[in-house]
């Protein structure tokens, strides 16, 4: 494997391909895309919506059927399990969504939430699921007293978040998904939940897979960081390095694009005009190539391949800026 | 570190002001219309009425009087006392068809939304099918061959609520289970029987609730229509259709013979769609919250 | 050219709810000048959409509004609802956030550009339909020709992002008001329709107000920025200064919560602790104290109103970050 991180990665994707069809066409959501995530590291993973960033992290838990590629979980072929020892490896995969909101059953009270997964998982005595509720409810800076019998209407987005990340954390598992969990907060609130789930990476030692369309997001968070445009992997590479120096046009983009708080540094005007293309239709080659400047005939005709452009630093692409 | 605070004072701000909304006096007339109306069914036996199928040739639609409160029909029977046992099967047919229709269609309407492909198809088709035979003629047909009687009644009307409880268990599930709080659920590795049951059903189980309150509606007065034609309980049981359709026949000398049962029908059909409304809007979790 | 072209005085909209009243926005006043850029900063639930409606005298029915918003010399609050209306689209002009729910499903785009050009600039089929495929290529949006007969639908965000801001643009306002434009756009996109909005705007000079959540989006972009909390301008500076001599704290802890591209990964973040009041139950004190670290004394008990130090720099705080000392 040519980026490997570890030599016994908690997570290792290979060729994952997943399509869907809608109203007949498919849907090349996830096209050939490999990544190891070593023990204890947050992986970053970035892109535009619709690149299929949120797909790749539901096949993981095999929410979505893959077409070809494997999931290996701690050595495990996700894919191969059915049934109850699926179920039982799901327990140590969690996820967290996008919506707090809508993540959380309107009917239900956040004891019983937050309960569910030990209640799945066979814990039987009542008394014990409270105190462990009520232990993970404060972890995550809510009062177990005061919160257990309310509804989630009753709480804001970002508590509805610190709920979820409860819910997640409860059965103590060892890799969590995090799909866009700070997306539909507030500038003060976001910043709250990035450090809950920092301080909750430290004490509970979880592995994370952070998606996210804003880079410097993910960046606040992330040990590496995978790029994707239009279900390729684009870029891997240790944060820090990436952002200093990336090598794929579309990194450059992505972080010329963010906004800059500082009045000084007037916004530059190189950004090409162009969208992304539909992922019902991909262009051949590099899938890139319709928005990149450096684009030639080659990236038309030729798939570029993941390769090392410096030192644990992956790029796809004909003719990367290192 | 200093993310992790969250003041008691703010939590108690978070408790939605309007938790004790005001119901309005129409709620409680239609209360109180509805436990009357229950209570003379249920206790019919023991209250001090005359037998609602003795005739008496010599008083033929008697006015009002203190002997009987409501007159008596077209064959001397007290109008009261038919009305009052009317209540009983209109009550009877008007409820237990919709949980007929309740149970079966709002089972089959959240499987077919949560496990879709080919079983929803099917579901979704049989449905279709079942909507496009005549119901009349269906009713005519079933009493035709098994005979007229009470439960051939509600089993007629509960399998003809079927496809329209289905629709609303199906579009609410549709669009529940693609919520992320379902999904979460599968994360977890909960069962699809413990989704459909915990996750789902809470969420399902209203808006089919204020839909049955419709459907007692619609079954009480589907039901009097097809006793009005002839087509339901068997004489000389009586139930509110039968009686407005026997006073059809002497609609110019006794109005008030159809009218009273018409008048009964009409305020409990709009005391139900009343409730079912208020409840409807007092359990929706999210009204709350602004 | 310049002069004060909108300025609203004093406003205060009032919001009935099931629980309680909801001042939305609290006398709030702002002015923007002919041919400038104003930002207005704020979380959601803040009152900034609920101003940028009132400046357009699109509040809800039962909101109840008083002050004065003044835009080219006459008062909107007794314009005749025929003259408004008028107002609206020809001099005044919106583009949402969402350009999916601003432009009508069911009619093509060339249909709604085309009927808005003839309704307000009074101008013929052949005329109009010109004007529009000029628009749409000044807009950025390829084969415009072709794009008449679209609808909305058969476009992507930013696309019809464009073409929300060609239908604003088509009557060349003297004041447009983007309230959150590219919030639900990607990142690249984000950068090309705000180039588009600073370029069009200088071209015909016309004045902007930008309302956002992101203090990055204002930053390059507007001359001045108003800061909102809680219904209130808790500050307001030409753009340079609010960014290098901030008073208000909380500018300065929103700024803070933000992820900076330099820090190091696993930096913790300065964020901002609780979350903003309910404003059915307004606070005695000054809205923020509760989350202010520099909360003290008087702001439980006071209101802060807003003061100015520079000519141009208000700020409602008794405990501003003091001049010169870097935050």
């Amino acid at each position: 494997m040519m980026q490997q991180v570890s030599s016994d990665p908690l997570l290792k994707v290979e060729n994952l391909v997943v399509e869907y069809s809608v109203g007949g066409k498919t849907i090349h959501a996830v096209s050939d895309v490999s990544l190891e995530i070593a023990r204890g590291e947050t992986l970053g993973l970035v892109g535009e919506s619709g690149c299929g960033k949120s797909t790749l992290g539901r096949a993981v838990l095999q929410l979505r059927q893959a077409v070809s590629g494997t999931v290996l979980f701690d050595g495990h072929d996700l894919a191969a399990m059915q049934g109850d020892s699926l179920r039982k490896m799901r327990r140590r995969v969690q996820l967290i969504f996008q919506d707090p909101i809508a993540s959380l059953n309107p009917r239900r009270r956040i004891g019983d939430i937050v309960a569910e997964p030990l209640v799945i998982s066979g814990v039987k005595d009542p008394n014990k699921r409270k105190q462990i509720v009520s232990d993970v409810l404060s972890a995550v800076g809510l009062d177990p007293a005061l919160v257990s019998g309310r509804l989630p209407h009753e709480f804001s987005g970002g508590q509805c978040q610190r709920i979820c990340i409860a819910r997640a954390l409860v059965l103590n598992p060892e890799f969590i998904i995090c799909d866009e969990p700070v997306s539909a907060l507030d500038v003060s609130i976001r910043a709250q939940i990035l450090n809950l789930l920092e301080e909750m990476k430290t004490r509970y030692g979880l592995t994370l897979l952070f998606i996210a369309h804003d880079l410097a997001v993910v960046k606040a968070v992330s040990d590496r960081v995978a790029v994707m445009y239009l279900g390729r992997l684009c870029e891997v590479g240790p944060s820090e390095q990436l952002f200093a120096t990336p090598a794929h046009p579309y990194t450059a983009l992505l972080i010329e694009a963010i906004p800059v708080p500082d009045p000084d540094i007037r916004p530059t005007q190189s950004i090409p005009v162009g969208e992304p293309p539909s992922p019902i239709a991909p262009p051949s080659g590099c899938r890139f190539r319709t928005r990149c400047p450096r684009a030639d005939a080659r990236c038309a005709s030729e798939v570029p391949e993941l390769r090392m452009v410096a030192p644990r630093q992956f790029a796809a692409c004909h003719h990367p800026l290192i | 570190m200093a993310t992790l605070e969250l003041a008691l004072e703010d939590e108690a701000g978070a408790t939605p002001a309007g938790r004790r909304r005001r119901l309005g006096t129409l709620f409680w007339i239609a209360i109180g219309w509805m436990a009357l109306v229950f209570a003379v069914a249920i206790f019919a036996d023991l209250l001090p009425l005359p037998s609602p199928t003795d005739m008496d040739m010599l008083e033929r639609r008697a006015p009002i009087s203190a002997e009987h409160w409501l007159g008596t029909d077209g064959l001397g029977r007290d109008e009261l006392s038919r009305l009052i046992y009317g209540a009983r099967i209109s009550l009877i047919v008007g409820l237990c068809a919709p949980v007929i229709g309740v149970t079966i269609g709002g089972a089959l309407g959240m499987l077919a939304g949560y496990f879709r492909g080919r079983f929803e198809s099917f579901v979704v088709g049989s449905m279709d099918v079942l909507l496009a035979f005549p119901p009349l003629i269906l009713a005519l047909a079933v009493t035709a061959y098994l005979g007229q009687s009470i439960f051939n009644l509600t089993c007629i009307l509960g399998v003809l609520g079927i496809p329209a409880f289905m629709r609303v268990a199906r579009a609410a599930t549709l669009s529940l289970a693609r919520r992320e709080f379902v999904i979460a659920a599968q994360a977890l590795g909960a069962t699809h029987t413990r989704i459909l049951l915990r996750e789902l059903l809470p969420n399902v189980l209203l808006p089919l609730l204020a839909f049955f309150l419709l459907g007692v509606a619609v079954t009480i007065v589907v039901e009097g229509s097809l006793s009005f034609l002839g087509l339901g309980v068997p004489p000389p049981i009586s139930s509110w259709g039968s009686m407005i359709g026997e006073g059809r026949e002497s609609l110019d000398v006794a109005p008030q013979l159809a009218f009273i049962p018409a008048i009964a029908m009409f305020l409990t059909v709009l005391s139900f769609n009343l409730i079912g409304d208020t409840i409807r809007a007092l359990t929706d979790p999210r009204q709350g919250a602004l | 050219m310049s002069g004060v072209l909108l300025s609203v005085e004093d406003a205060v909209v009032d919001l009935p709810t099931p629980r309680g009243n909801l001042r939305a926005v609290d006398h709030v006043d702002l002015a923007v000048d002919a041919g400038k850029t104003l930002g207005i900063v704020g979380e959601s639930g803040c009152g900034k959409t609920m101003l940028s409606r009132t400046i357009l005298q699109l509040l809800p029915k039962k909101a109840k509004l008083s002050g004065r918003v003044m835009f080219d010399g006459q008062d909107l609050l007794k314009l005749s609802p025929e003259k408004l209306r008028k107002l609206r689209g020809r001099s005044l002009a919106v583009v949402f956030q969402d350009p999916m729910t601003s432009l009508n499903p069911v009619l093509t785009i060339g249909t709604q550009l085309i009927e808005t050009i003839q309704e307000h600039l009074e101008l013929g089929l052949a005329q109009a339909r010109q004007r529009s495929i000029e628009l749409l290529a000044a807009v950025g949006i390829p084969a415009p020709e072709q794009r008449l007969a679209q609808y909305p639908h058969q476009l992507s965000g930013g696309m019809r992002q464009r073409v929300a801001i060609a239908v604003a643009l088509s009557c060349e306002p003297q004041l447009l008001i983007a309230d959150e434009p590219t919030t639900a756009l990607d990142v690249t996109i984000q950068a090309q329709i705000l180039d588009l909005l600073a370029r069009e705007q200088q071209r015909r000079h016309m004045a902007m107000i930008i309302i956002t959540h992101d203090l990055g989006v204002v930053a390059g972009r507007t001359d001045e920025v108003a800061v909102m909390y809680a219904g209130r301008v808790v500050e307001r500076a030409p753009t340079p200064l609010l960014f290098k001599q901030m008073r208000m704290p909380y500018t300065e802890a929103l700024l803070a919560a933000l992820p900076k591209l330099d820090a190091a990964p696993h930096t913790p973040l300065p964020a901002i602790s609780g979350r903003p009041p309910d404003q059915t139950r307004p606070l005695k004190g000054c809205s923020f104290s509760p989350r202010c670290r520099y909360a003290a004394g008087r702001c439980n008990t006071e209101k802060p109103s807003l003061r100015a130090e520079a000519p141009q720099h208000f700020y409602a705080c008794f405990h501003p970050i003091a001049a010169g000392v870097d935050a």
